[in-house]
């Protein structure tokens, strides 16, 4: 084991490698090392903000699904109490309208009555002149016994 | 065993040599600057490829390698160290991964690439480079000068001599040759085993693969391969240990006691 002048060299050779990597092999890996990890950190965090946000939203979904149900719910009753007023509305016009016909059907008959009685008189008193002339043989005088009739007539 | 004729301790001196030229304290370790160039050009010349293509994007195989690395490195670093790390970090990596680049060599077969060199007419192939210990005396002494560089600069002068002549033990008169000497040793220490760490497990464990390449050859993978296996271990955590103790080093040398 002799010490010689090859340690010179090797110091030589030594410093160049050092200088080498110092210059041309640590600054541009180390950089995009570096560049790498903030990449990744960057994404990580934009990933946990979409979770947070995506959380959000579930939140504010089910919100909307809540209060829309409650809309509808609201809805549906109103349509019903509705639908029963339109129903009791009908039942009332239906009443007011079948009394007005029945009214009326009462009045019609009413005059049918009146009229057929009307026509019962005149034919009575007819009948009653006719057979008061057969009893008495001959012809009464329509005119002379006039008033008679007619009281007669106003009896039946 | 490799070449005809050979005693085992002959072998064994051969696989330890270093191809070398010169003489005296002139001379160089071919194999060792070599070896360690070539694997420098190779690892570092991959993370470059990886680094001027990366993307922050999504990345390809190799680019997710090289940062497996990178990250860990870095990661080492920022809980270790803290200050301006804009050297540091990079040198941390630059030890890992050169370090593990020639420790690496260690599980290729022994005789192999000496072999190979032997064709081209090379007698001597010493492969790990971390075996010999110009090349982690050279790693070691320039972590060194770094952590004198930084005291400097961080503490100024004046607040590193004061750093040197009262602590450990505080600014009693009577203490401060003792704080020197303690000083002193501290600091001879760090470069010291740094490198003889490094060397000795590099080099224990190519003794015990030159060893096995002794036995028959169909015996030889009864020992190789557990060695090998747990190498890979050793291979790894010893590039660690550098380079953390180094990222420790430095970042007492950025902190005032």
């Amino acid at each position: 084991m002799n010490i010689n002048a090859t340690l010179l060299g090797q110091a030589i050779t030594f410093a160049i490698l050092i200088w080498f990597t110092m210059k041309f092999v640590w600054p541009p890996l180390l950089a995009a090392m570096d560049e790498r990890a903030k990449t990744i950190a960057d994404g990580l965090a934009a990933g946990e903000r979409a979770k947070h946000d995506l959380e959000l939203a579930a939140k504010r979904s089910a919100e909307v699904i809540r209060e829309a149900k409650e809309q509808a719910a609201q809805i549906i009753g109103n349509s019903e109490k509705r639908a029963s007023e339109i129903v009791e509305e009908a039942k009332a016009k239906a009443k007011v309208e079948g009394d007005r016909l029945v009214a009326g059907a009462k009045a019609e008959i009413d005059q049918e009555v009146f009229r057929a009685k009307e026509q019962l008189r005149s034919q009575v008193s007819a009948i009653a002149l006719a057979g008061a002339g057969k009893i008495l043989g001959r012809e009464i005088d329509a005119k002379a016994h006039n008033d008679l009739l007619d009281k007669l007539v106003a009896e039946i | 065993m490799s070449a005809e004729g050979q005693t085992t301790s002959e072998y064994i001196q051969h696989h330890l040599t270093n191809l070398h030229a010169g003489e005296g304290f002139w001379s160089f370790h071919l194999d060792t600057l070599l070896v360690s160039l070539v694997m420098g050009l190779i690892v570092f010349g991959t993370m470059w490829l990886a680094a001027r293509k990366a993307t922050a994007g999504v990345p390809g195989r190799m680019q997710n390698f090289v940062e497996m690395v990178v990250d860990m490195v870095h990661s080492q670093v920022k809980d270790t160290f803290h200050g301006d790390s804009k050297l540091i970090a990079p040198l941390a990596l630059t030890i890992f991964v050169w370090i593990f680049a020639l420790n690496a060599l260690d599980v290729v077969p022994v005789d192999l690439l000496p072999l190979v060199a032997s064709w081209f007419g090379v007698h001597h192939l010493k492969v790990v480079a971390t075996t010999d210990l110009n090349a982690t005396f050279a790693m070691s002494i320039s972590v060194f000068l770094l952590i004198y560089f930084y005291s400097f600069k961080i503490k100024g002068f004046k607040g590193f001599s004061k750093e040197i002549l009262f602590s450990p033990f505080g600014k009693n008169p009577v203490l401060i040759p003792v704080n020197i000497l303690f000083r002193v040793v501290e600091d001879i220490a760090k470069p010291i085993s740094l490198a003889l760490r490094l060397f000795g497990n590099m080099y224990a464990g190519e003794m015990v693969f030159i060893l096995i390449a002794l036995l028959p050859w169909y015996l030889q993978w009864t020992l190789g391969a557990p060695w090998a296996i747990f190498h890979l271990l050793i291979i790894t955590l010893q590039a660690f240990v550098f380079m953390m103790l180094t990222v420790v080093y430095l970042s007492m040398a950025h902190e005032s006691h």
